[in-house]
């Protein structure tokens, strides 16, 4: 039944996620309100142009206004227009709050493919593997421009900013593939710029997460025989070897960048602060303003750590740039200072 | 932008309109608006500017110290006395004193050189110690980030007005013709009014200009 | 009036007229009259349009099924930009203020020129030299950048991307100063008795799209200018790489461009605010309500640029700010539909072409305006956005608002421009071939929008070939419909039959005056005594 990402005809995308329940809901109420509203107005339009075609001895009736009318048509479609509002606010919220026990995967979009990097160290290219009925969060960046992370069955969006992070979060509820397309121009192959996510039962997941073979059953797509031919070439595919979880990569890359010189991980302060249990908490900076430490503030404190200076300490740290620390190898170090409780 | 006078030409009204103060009014109102527009031009950069201070204002606190506050005094000081010599033009114009009116704009011409003068210099010793916008920036002293994003606006907002001030010289340039060709009277002294308010503005922008940048950083 | 009378005796023109008053190409490149001023918009305009039309129909080719590519994906990525560009800053937004504006609104006024007929010419000239330069980069290999000029990729793409900002940014300068001119000939023009409240709704449609003209253009503007300096200079505003912010230029572009929108839109509806009631032999409904209406349309245009930027990465206040805000947008525009549509209640409604036009205006914006409330929805937005629901969506408001308000007006005042007729036959079976071809064209974008085709995609996947290739199709039925248009109106500006002052009976001034009208407009200044949708059933 489930065998394309599309409904038969002029449907919407098979419901991959419960978001995707939600929003439907609401699609269709707006749907039907437009028909009824596309009706009445198009529908009169046509009635009156027939009825009332010029005619011999017809006169046409002088009418001015009515004021009684005029404010039905204003407020009505006020209230209906606040009612709509409100419904597209409280599904937007459960869109982008994602559960406090999501998995994270983080994400880098750069000039045309998606790299996914996962706790466990894999990093893999244009194909996202995540466990069905789980909460999944990506944070993701750019390495070059922006870019936007979409995923038409999970009715999520992001854009993907060079600079920040973004997320995006879905529970996927259909094994099986699903579509990702970039959906902010970024260039000559903008239109190639695509991945797939695999979405395992969770037998298959863990054979997955322990690299052996497995097999994904559930909804294909029409286009899986391009991907499929594309991944035998090799082309958008790539297993690295290392399988080193990602907070451990970053405790290897803090090491060998000489940032353990300055930076403790047991909490002692040395001529920068400790890692050791600062993420998700606040700062107080130099300037006394308070920052809660995030993917976000440690990526800048990395690229730019004048920018934000915890108080007690001198703003003496070098800049890191894209050279000195990818964005891969920055998604490790975070997790690492992350799993610093 | 470089057509700010909506005048005719013509010390007789044109064909459309019912007389020479329909005429004028019209004329003041057209200024008006190319004002607003102006407004609107320059509050865009403005807000840029404020945003990126709120969010960088340390970078932004220590770049502005870099800025020579006696020599942004000095232009200050100069624009104002423009300022005063235009109305004094102006004025001139409207009472038929082509003598004083040609004098008056040739001194606010000769005071909006200074200013150009200053800003060379200014201009010059940041280019020379590398204080400069962005990817250009090289000053080994100061190197905070952000620092070079004030720089950028710093260039930008000060580049624009100082174009402002260019047309300006040309337009007055332009009048001191006018009024010798005898073409300005009491009764048609329009165009002259009407540089006379660009001028201000430009002043005006200038007055907004060096406090938020070089006084408060 | 007399004279022309005489002239419907046979097929020719006489007596002095806006056309034959001077002769020689040099005074029309050096003329100051508005009608004049008006045709030359109209001519650069229409050529643009063509242009631009082209481009979309080599990119609909290309599109028209899977792994069939017409170009590389550079020159469609380029093609896909100066579609956009050419279609919004160079037809759409000079087009009705520029063309139909200057024609029409000093007339409607009882003036015999715009406030400054110099400011006038030199708009016209500022906007063919920003037109040029665009032309320049078109000739000099092309820009990919989209016509958003989104930073960082704007920064770092390579070709002739300044060449395009400043044809934007020169343009913009024309469309200020034709606001400018419009506001002050409203306000110090009018006729003897035109008072506001007997304005013309196309006059107060005018003035509030000039408004949003001169107040927002110069934010276009500046943020062009540091774009250009952002490839020259490296100054690191919007650059991430330089410490800048990359969103920052979102809000700035959209700041110009949302209420863009509106000077697109607002004109079209001015336009068909003055054919309902003529051609319906009846008062406009809710005069006040449209009037006031265009102002509510142009003080929202002013907030709401934020609901482009559901899923940049704003802010989740900003979001719910801008959702709600854009939902009133929704509000002044369903006013004027309605009112429209009541305008037609118990009227003697005429199928001229221009009434038709009207009548695919409704069908058209109003799919237009539904679907807006769609994209207006957060949640909504954040599946649909940059997917080819968008490009529906604002295709059926700016093709089905703002060109159908072109088309329509063009036939609506084609009588008045050249004093002659156009052919009805031709003109209603044109119109069949767009209604049917736009339909065609873009409804089935709504559907592989929903199914999630994303926009700006060279190659799209197979999944979505049903929709592309009827998409493609309609494409061929709207270019033929135009080529049609075309075709009529050229012969019919030499060889149409003598149309006489006023062919409608409308009320409006530009009426009350021959056809083609004379030099200064009017042979004696009109002096106003009613309103000019008085249709008293006696004189239906």
């Amino acid at each position: 039944m489930l065998n394309q990402i599309y409904t038969k005809g002029a449907g919407l995308p098979l419901q991959g996620s419960d978001v995707a329940v939600a929003w439907d809901g609401l699609y269709w109420f707006l749907f039907w309100l437009s028909v009824f509203f596309f009706v009445l107005v198009v529908g009169g339009m046509i009635y009156f142009a027939i009825v009332y075609r010029q005619r011999e001895g017809k006169k046409a009736k002088y009418i001015v206004d009515n004021h009684l009318l005029e404010a039905t048509w204003t407020v009505i479609p006020t209230v209906l227009l606040l009612v709509i509002f409100a419904w597209g606010w409280n599904v937007y919220k459960r869109m982008v709050q994602p559960p406090s026990d999501a998995m994270e995967v983080r994400v880098i979009g750069k000039q045309w493919l998606w790299n996914f990097q996962y706790e466990d160290g894999r990093l893999e290219t244009n194909k996202l593997v995540v466990p069905i009925h789980k909460p999944v969060k990506l944070l993701m960046t750019s390495e070059d421009v922006l870019h936007s992370f979409f995923i038409p069955n999970f009715r999520v969006k992001s854009d993907v900013v060079p600079g920040m992070y973004t997320t995006v979060w879905f529970e996927a509820k259909v094994p099986g593939e699903h579509q990702v397309f970039c959906t902010e121009y970024c260039g000559t192959s903008h239109s190639g710029m695509l991945a797939k996510i695999e979405v395992l039962e969770p037998a298959q997941y863990e054979l997955w997460k322990a690299n052996k073979p497995y097999t994904l059953s559930g909804v294909r797509t029409i286009s899986s025989d391009i991907f499929a031919a594309r991944r035998a070439a090799g082309e958008s595919t790539q297993l690295k070897s290392e399988t080193i979880p990602l907070p451990e990569q970053g405790k290897k890359l803090v090491e060998a960048k000489g940032c353990t010189a300055c930076h403790s991980a047991d909490g002692s302060a040395r001529i920068g602060p400790s890692y050791k249990g600062i993420f998700g908490h606040e700062a107080e900076l130099a300037n006394g303003e308070k920052v809660t430490v995030d993917e976000n503030y440690i990526s800048e404190s990395i690229r730019k750590p004048q920018a934000k200076v915890v108080k007690g300490f001198n703003p003496v740290m070098p800049p890191y740039t894209k050279e000195m620390i990818s964005e891969t190898e920055m998604n490790a170090i975070i997790a690492y200072i992350k799993s610093l409780k | 932008m470089s057509q700010p006078l909506n005048t005719t030409g013509v010390h007789h009204h044109a064909h459309h309109f019912d007389s020479a103060d329909h005429e004028f009014q019209a004329s003041k109102q057209g200024m008006w608006i190319f004002m607003v527009t102006e407004v609107l031009m320059i509050g865009a950069i403005f807000v840029g500017y404020l945003i990126m201070r709120a969010r960088y204002p340390e970078a932004f606190h220590e770049a502005h110290k870099l800025l020579n506050v006696k020599l942004g005094a000095l232009n200050t000081a100069v624009l104002i006395l423009s300022s005063y010599t235009m109305v004094r033009g102006v004025s001139a114009a409207q009472r038929g004193n082509n003598k004083l009116t040609i004098r008056m704009l040739m001194t606010t011409i000769a005071l909006a050189l200074v200013f150009c003068v200053v800003k060379y210099f200014e201009y010059s010793h940041k280019i020379h110690e590398g204080t400069l916008p962005g990817g250009n920036y090289t000053y080994a002293e100061l190197s905070m980030p952000h620092v070079p994003l004030f720089f950028s606006f710093y260039f930008i907002m000060t580049g624009i007005h100082a174009f402002h001030v260019l047309v300006g010289i040309g337009l007055m340039t332009w009048m001191i013709k006018r009024v010798k060709s005898g073409e300005i009277t009491p009764e048609f002294f329009t165009p002259v009014e009407l540089v006379g308010f660009y001028w201000h503005f430009v002043d005006l922008v200038w007055i907004y200009l060096f406090p938020l940048l070089y006084l408060l950083g | 009036m007399s004279h022309s009378n005489t002239a419907t005796l046979s097929n020719e023109i006489h007596g002095d007229n806006y056309l034959n008053h001077s002769k020689g190409l040099k005074s029309w490149l050096t003329t100051l009259d508005h009608k004049r001023i008006g045709l030359m918009y109209l001519a650069t305009v229409l050529f643009f349009f063509l242009l631009g039309g082209i481009f979309a129909l080599i990119m609909r080719l290309n599109l028209m099924s899977y792994g069939h590519p017409v170009v590389d994906a550079n020159t469609y990525n380029k093609l896909m930009t100066f579609h956009g560009a050419i279609m919004v800053f160079l037809v759409i937004i000079p087009a009705i203020p520029g063309a139909i504006g200057n024609f029409v609104l000093p007339m409607m006024c009882g003036a015999k020129d715009v406030a400054f007929p110099r400011l006038n010419l030199a708009s016209y000239y500022i906007y063919l030299f920003g037109a040029l330069f665009a032309t320049a980069a078109l000739i000099g290999g092309g820009v990919d950048t989209g016509w958003t000029f989104y930073t960082p990729y704007s920064i770092r793409t390579s070709g002739p991307v300044i060449l395009v900002l400043l044809g934007a940014f020169i343009a913009g300068f024309a469309s200020i100063l034709t606001g400018l001119n419009f506001i002050v000939t409203l306000h110090k023009l009018r006729a003897p008795g035109q008072s506001w409240s007997r304005l013309p709704l196309l006059c107060w449609a005018l003035y509030a799209t000039s408004i949003i003209q001169v107040l927002a253009t110069p934010v276009l503007a500046i943020t062009l200018v540091l774009l250009m300096m952002e490839r020259v200079f490296k100054i690191g505003i919007f650059d991430p790489a330089l410490g800048g912010d990359p969103i920052l230029f979102q809000h700035f572009f959209w700041f110009y461009s949302h209420p863009a929108v509106y000077i697109m839109i607002l004109p079209a509806m001015g336009v068909f605010s003055e054919i309902i009631p003529v051609f319906s032999r009846k008062p406009i409904f809710g005069y006040r309500a449209i009037a006031l209406a265009s102002f509510g349309i142009a003080l929202v245009a002013f907030i709401v640029w934020g609901h482009h930027l559901f899923v940049s990465g704003q802010s989740e206040l900003a979001n719910f700010i801008f959702s709600l805000l854009t939902m009133f947008v929704a509000v002044p525009t369903g006013v004027k539909v309605f009112s429209w549509v009541g305008t037609m209640y118990k009227g003697s409604i005429r199928f001229n072409a221009p009434m038709l036009y009207a009548f695919g205006f409704i069908e058209l914006f109003t799919i237009g305006g539904l679907t807006g409330v769609f994209l207006a929805t957060l949640a909504i937005d954040v599946h649909m956005t940059d997917t080819y629901f968008v490009i529906a969506h604002f295709h059926y408001v700016m093709v089905g608002g703002s060109i159908m308000g072109l088309v329509g007006g063009m036939h609506y005042w084609f009588p008045k421009v050249t004093g002659r007729m156009y052919n009805e036959t031709i003109a209603k079976w044109s119109f069949g071939f767009i209604i049917f071809g736009f339909n065609l064209t873009f409804f089935p974008q709504f559907i592989a929008g929903s199914q999630g085709m994303p926009r700006r995609y060279w190659s799209q996947l197979p999944e979505f070939d049903l929709w592309n290739r009827l998409s493609t199709v309609g494409s061929w039925f709207l270019a033929v419909g135009f080529v049609m248009v075309a075709y009529d109106m050229i012969r019919s500006a030499r060889k149409g039959p003598i149309a006489g002052p006023n062919p409608w009976e409308a009320l409006t001034l530009e009426w009350q005056t021959p056809s083609p009208p004379p030099h200064e407009n009017f042979i004696e200044t009109p002096v106003v005594t009613s309103w000019p949708y008085e249709y008293k059933p006696s004189r239906g």
